[in-house]
């Protein structure tokens, strides 16, 4: 079991043609991802590594009964790729697209309300269920099929911690990376209570970083909604307040909100573990088996 | 990307929002000569991206010549907290009875614009809303929509603003709203809005901040961004296309990915020392970027030894090894120790490739920034 993805999952990625969705579009498939079909305005009834292209997401959904989507497209236009996306309709869309202006995301997001469709990212590496598929840009061999379930906002910074986790044996069952953007689709709170309700999931753990409120709101939910053991982990605790560091989303308001120690503070009050360090990360994870 | 406020007020001013009388001047000269033709009193007002510019000296009130002569020649070429000021905003000095603030920004939990007044204007209104949130008015807007004039005065009628001036601050805020949506702000304010004896409104300040994700469809904009503003290091890095900030500590720190640079960093402090900088090189690094990167670093005075922590995924541990033996091979003796960590892809390959006479190389990112650390104490001592 996982969530978001499993062997059902019938990928159509945006913007297969271009250099970079070629490149994981052929890493995908061979991970064993059922890569369907891709999307490209001109370029239906091409091939790009060995998967049909079609002008159009409906069209692709329609003819390859796709389910998921996996957006390569530029950011100009990232924003209408997804709103097409959302009305093909399929039932995931991954957006690894970086760079999305923040009011573009605002409306997608309004519509995001509107469907059933889970939106991960925009700005984010995608997500693994191992040994099954993956959906983005994420290096499968670091991960190990097992029952810790991961959400983080970083891409580096999970590799970091799946590698951690998985010299000790500690396999995963599915990995999101929700993206490091002011504004994402699926946050915390979505990923913890899928993996709460996923029978295979048996410990999570949650990478956040500086700015928003989101580690604090998903500390709530956790202290009211999650039994599953969630061990912690936040970067940023030395990023000086008013300075973007890296992701759009990861910057310390200059009034001093979104910092590290009021995210560490809240998880700990929820009792929830925060590893100093990302090998800490796998210690407590160890501790809980 | 932020606008001065020059800039902002005529944005704000083509747009139809009032703004007072003012003129730009780069020397003294120019700044007398401009308050004698706007009339005093007149304010004089450094043209810097610093907040609080009130309180640290960079804004004078000025009566005559003489006054606005020492001002402006105390004013241009000081430095204000690291920035130095190369240009004066010489304004008419409005005669006010009442300070109002209104903004419009985006409220990222709630992935909404939302719109703010306040009746405490003139102050730092993160501090208001710190204190006393009741203070200010807040309207979510539905961005599908943009704002409607009925939302413009909801807020405004919320936030106690007297009825004489309502509408008309209604007017702005909608403006102002327009102007944000139009323009891709991130945050757009007027601080204070300011209301005279006779009724009048007027933008006695102005910050346009742009979505930086933006500047390709606000090519305007991003023409008059002030590129020269800031450290020096930091414009080098926009230069190169990294994402930087520089920091007071001596452990010069390269990696690829934010959250995996910025635990880095957190990992220097844990283990006693300092870090110099943020930098990702980003993803698919080749070895230009590599480099860049190393130049970059080796350029701050601050940095005593550097530690280079990349977790390949799309990045490929082969050609940052590559990189990172072309870029110290030029040099006859390396400026600074450096200490290497390569992970995942192509990894293995990578330490193979790197000259161990000229890097050190740790298996762990832990190893990697103790021994950072260690050598930076080194130097130091």
């Amino acid at each position: 079991m996982s969530v978001l993805v499993d062997e059902d999952t019938r990928v159509v990625v945006q913007g297969i043609t271009g250099g970079e969705g070629k490149f994981h579009t052929e890493q995908m498939i061979e991970y064993g991802t059922n890569v369907v079909a891709g999307a490209v305005p001109g370029r239906g009834g091409q091939e790009v590594a060995g998967v049909p292209v079609y002008d159009t997401v409906a069209g692709a959904a329609r003819a390859e009964d796709a389910n998921a989507a996996v957006v390569f497209v530029p950011p100009a236009f990232a924003g209408d790729a997804l709103f097409e996306a959302l009305d093909a309709p399929v039932d995931l869309v991954v957006a690894i697209t970086e760079g999305i202006p923040t009011q573009d995301m605002s409306r997608v997001y309004r519509q995001l309300q509107d469907t059933d469709t889970h939106l991960v990212g925009p700005n984010c590496p995608g997500l693994i269920t191992p040994g099954v598929a993956k959906l983005g840009i994420l290096p499968g061999n670091i991960f190990e099929a097992g029952n810790v379930g991961l959400v983080s906002r970083s891409g580096t910074l999970t590799y970091q911690v799946v590698d951690n986790l998985t010299e000790r044996g500690l396999g995963q069952s599915t990995a999101i990376g929700i993206g490091g953007d002011p504004i994402i689709g699926t946050d915390f709170i979505d990923a913890l209570s899928l993996f709460e309700d996923d029978p295979d999931t048996d410990a999570i753990v949650m990478c956040g970083e500086i700015g928003g409120e989101d580690e604090e709101d998903a500390a709530a939910y956790i202290d009211d909604n999650v039994d599953t053991p969630v061990v912690g982990f936040i970067a940023g605790r030395t990023a000086p307040p008013g300075k973007r560091m890296g992701h759009a989303g990861a910057i310390v308001s200059s009034s001093g909100t979104g910092t590290a120690e009021s995210k560490i503070n809240a998880l700990e009050a929820a009792g929830v573990p925060v590893g100093d360090t990302p090998n800490e990360v796998a210690d407590h994870v160890e501790d809980l088996f | 990307m932020r606008l001065h406020e020059y800039q902002a007020k005529e944005v704000f001013a083509d747009a139809g929002i009032p703004t007072p009388d003012a003129a730009l001047a780069r020397t003294v000269d120019e700044a007398v000569e401009a308050a004698g033709e706007i009339g005093y009193p007149v304010a004089i007002k450094a043209q810097v991206h610093v907040g609080g510019r009130g309180k640290a000296g960079g804004i004078k009130l000025v009566e005559n010549d003489d006054e606005a002569r020492e001002a402006a020649d105390e004013i241009l070429g000081m430095d204000l907290k690291g920035y130095t000021v190369d240009s004066v905003l010489v304004e008419e000095a409005v005669d006010f009875v009442n300070e109002l603030y209104v903004g419009v920004t985006m409220d990222r939990g709630e992935g909404q614009p939302v719109a703010m007044v306040s009746t405490r204007g003139g102050v730092n209104i993160e501090e208001v809303a710190a204190e006393d949130p009741d203070a200010i008015a807040r309207e979510h807007i539905d961005p599908a929509f943009g704002m409607h004039q009925y939302e413009a005065r909801k807020v405004v009628y919320e936030a106690g603003v007297d009825q004489d001036i309502a509408m008309d601050v209604a007017s702005i805020l909608s403006t102002l709203y327009e102007l944000w949506e139009e323009r891709d702000g991130a945050d757009a304010e007027i601080n204070p809005l300011m209301v005279t004896a006779d009724d009048e409104v007027i933008a006695a300040d102005a910050v346009f901040n742009l979505d930086g994700d933006a500047l390709f469809r606000q090519q305007d904009l991003a023409e008059i961004e002030d590129k020269a503003a800031g450290d020096d290091l930091e414009a080098k890095a926009n230069e190169y296309g990294f994402d930087y900030v520089r920091l007071s500590g001596n452990v010069g720190i390269i990696g690829n990915g934010a959250g995996l640079v910025m635990t880095t960093l957190d990992l220097v402090d844990y283990y006693g020392g300092k870090p110099a900088n943020f930098l990702d090189i980003g993803g698919g690094a080749k070895a230009e970027r590599v480099a860049n990167a190393l130049d970059m670093v080796f350029s701050d005075e601050n940095v005593d030894a550097v530690v280079f922590n990349i977790f390949g995924g799309i990045t490929r541990g082969d050609e940052v090894a590559n990189g990172i033996n072309q870029a110290l091979e030029q040099f006859n003796d390396i400026p600074k120790q450096v200490i290497v960590r390569l992970a995942g892809t192509n990894a293995e390959e990578g330490m193979e490739i790197l000259n161990t006479d000229l890097v050190q190389v740790e298996a762990t990112l832990e190893d990697a920034v103790q021994a950072a650390v260690t050598a930076a104490d080194e130097v130091e001592q």
